[in-house]
């Protein structure tokens, strides 16, 4: 961890989402919710989802407290999966992980994954890459109708 | 007189770096947490595992007396560093959780009913809450809490409004681990007194910051671990009036522990064995002895003295800070060297990963207090928390990083 990798982690995108979230606020009406929690930090999020008839998901928000990276993924896990159909979501919600957690450093084309690509940066701070996983696990309880998911299960 | 330059030098780690590269030279504020250990308790535990080890109480041969002497007399030091009238009374146990957790199970676990009620307050570690709520849910209890001011401190007439003629026990911390406030100890515990309740004091924060005299002190329990005073973990003391103690059942069976045993009936010894079933933490309670025997060498006046200062200091340093709020006692006299704070800007973990990389250590979140962060509406605080042999340049180590937050953040 050095100047360059906090310059990644907290790179203007990031503190820019934090500071200006999209899509923050309660969703009605909605067809799903489902509240995130991190016992380790007391980080705690809510998704909340809208489907349309043909099962598109066609809004998706947040609110919560949290870090700056928490609050960021969430931000950018709302604008990246909204208007995709169950199968685009599911895909995006395995890439966000893939990115965040895989042993190998990711290839990422910046070109196709936009603000997503910039939180890549917690890959160097091992202490917070629950942070940036939390609002995608969220939004995989939310669409499964699951309730509370916690980041230390499962 | 030791100056804190000679004190530092006794801790290794201290002079080491951290991080990747050439890394950062530690600055250690994360002493609420775990405190650094001593050469002399390092050195301690090394001799023991290289020259003395053996099992204690059983053997006839050389090492095992040896051995039994050295866990005997770490007893007798601790007792007295700590004011207890007789070794008997100290009960070694894994640490602080595991004191309350007997005190919990053999004593109120024993001899409350239902609808008995125990005081507690907000401010208290998840340690001095949990068990009670597990007691309270198995035999019927009443759980009664004291609320904290708005400056983090516990008014005396707040706490006496939870008692009635059901209380059987007051517990509560004597330091808050979150946001260091000093409790009036003497104060509440007279207080149980005129209900006729009994006394377990969580000592856990209290001990690493001055000298306790717990003859003097009026409680019936007081619970502190080890390597928060520069001792081992895995080790630490329950301390009980020894009257009490022998009149409460084991806390868990096995060896060492029994007087005979027999198909139709067991018999047990007395406290301090009655307590410490199986092969205890023997080079644990042999380096906590060490632990007391390095403190008592610095000099509880100038730990007192060192972390005084550093408290001053660093919460005039952080005051210059705009955005800054520190949650607990406003005045640095009612508290010891921990200072929680927020900022305006950013969220207590975005301040520990950026102080981390300047090699700052502090703890961010909800240090194990999570209803006394709800008392405050914040779902964590930054807590940079001192001990004896740091200094002020690990105060403006720690500003430095503090001003790298504010150009992240603003």
């Amino acid at each position: 961890m050095d100047d360059d990798d906090l310059s990644d982690l907290y790179q203007e995108i990031i503190l820019s989402h934090n500071k200006r979230p999209h899509n923050e606020g309660e969703l009605d009406p909605r067809s799903g919710e489902a509240e995130g929690y991190n016992p380790l930090c007391g980080d705690r999020i809510r998704v909340y989802v809208h489907k349309t008839d043909s099962g598109l998901l066609d809004a998706v928000t947040f609110t919560g407290e949290g870090c700056a990276i928490s609050r960021a993924a969430a931000s950018i896990m709302t604008d990246s999966v909204k208007n995709l159909d169950p199968a685009g979501v599911e895909a995006k919600i395995a890439e966000a992980l893939e990115m965040l957690t895989s042993k190998e450093e990711p290839e990422i084309d910046l070109t196709v994954i936009g603000d997503l690509a910039a939180l890549v940066g917690v890959r160097h701070f091992p202490a917070r890459i629950k942070c940036a996983t939390l609002a995608w696990h969220t939004l995989e309880s939310a669409l499964k109708g699951e309730g509370i998911v916690s980041t230390e299960e499962g | 007189m030791t100056t804190t330059r000679d004190i530092r030098s006794d801790f290794p780690i201290l002079s080491r770096r951290v991080g990747p590269g050439a890394g950062k030279p530690l600055v250690y504020l994360d002493n609420a947490a775990t405190t650094q250990k001593p050469r002399h308790v390092i050195e301690t535990v090394d001799r023991f595992y290289q020259h003395e080890n053996a099992n204690i109480h059983r053997g006839v041969h050389y090492l095992s007396m040896h051995a039994t002497d050295a866990y005997d007399r770490a007893r007798e030091r601790i007792a007295e560093a700590i004011g207890a009238n007789h070794p008997a009374e100290v009960i070694f146990v894994r640490g602080t959780t595991e004191a309350i957790n007997l005190v919990a199970s053999s004593f109120a676990g024993d001899r409350f009913e239902a609808g008995d009620e125990i005081v507690l307050t907000t401010m208290e570690h998840h340690a001095n809450i949990v068990p009670w709520q597990l007691l309270a849910k198995r035999k019927g209890l009443v759980l009664k809490w004291t609320p904290v001011t708005d400056s983090g401190e516990i008014d005396l007439d707040a706490f006496r409004a939870q008692f009635s003629a059901r209380t059987k026990l007051a517990t509560f911390t004597q330091v808050s681990n979150a946001l260091g406030t000093i409790n009036p100890v003497k104060e509440m515990i007279a207080i149980a007194r005129e209900f006729g309740a009994h006394v377990l004091v969580d000592g856990a924060q209290g001990v690493a910051h001055g000298t306790v005299n717990l003859a003097e002190l009026g409680a019936d329990f007081y619970a502190f671990s080890g390597h928060k005073v520069v001792g081992p973990d895995g080790i630490g003391v329950l301390w009980g009036r020894r009257e009490l103690l022998d009149s409460m059942p084991p806390y868990q069976g096995g060896g060492d522990m029994i007087e005979r045993v027999s198909i139709e009936k067991t018999t047990f010894r007395h406290s301090p064995e009655r307590f410490e079933a199986g092969t205890p933490n023997i080079s644990g309670a042999i380096g906590l002895g060490a632990a007391f025997d390095y403190l008592a060498k610095v000099g509880w006046d100038t730990i007192e003295a060192n972390e005084r200062d550093l408290l001053d200091y660093a919460t005039a340093r952080l005051g210059e800070v705009e955005g800054i709020r520190i949650l607990g006692p406003q005045d640095t006299r009612g508290k010891v060297a921990v200072i929680s704070f927020t900022m305006d800007s950013a969220h207590p973990h975005d301040i520990g990963t950026i102080l981390d990389t300047e090699g700052v250590a502090i703890r961010a979140g909800h240090h194990c207090a999570q209803p006394l962060m709800d008392r405050f509406q914040v779902a964590g605080t930054a807590r940079a928390s001192f001990a004896f042999y740091n200094n002020r340049d690990d105060v403006d180590r720690l500003m430095d990083g503090i001003l790298k937050v504010k150009k992240y953040f603003g």
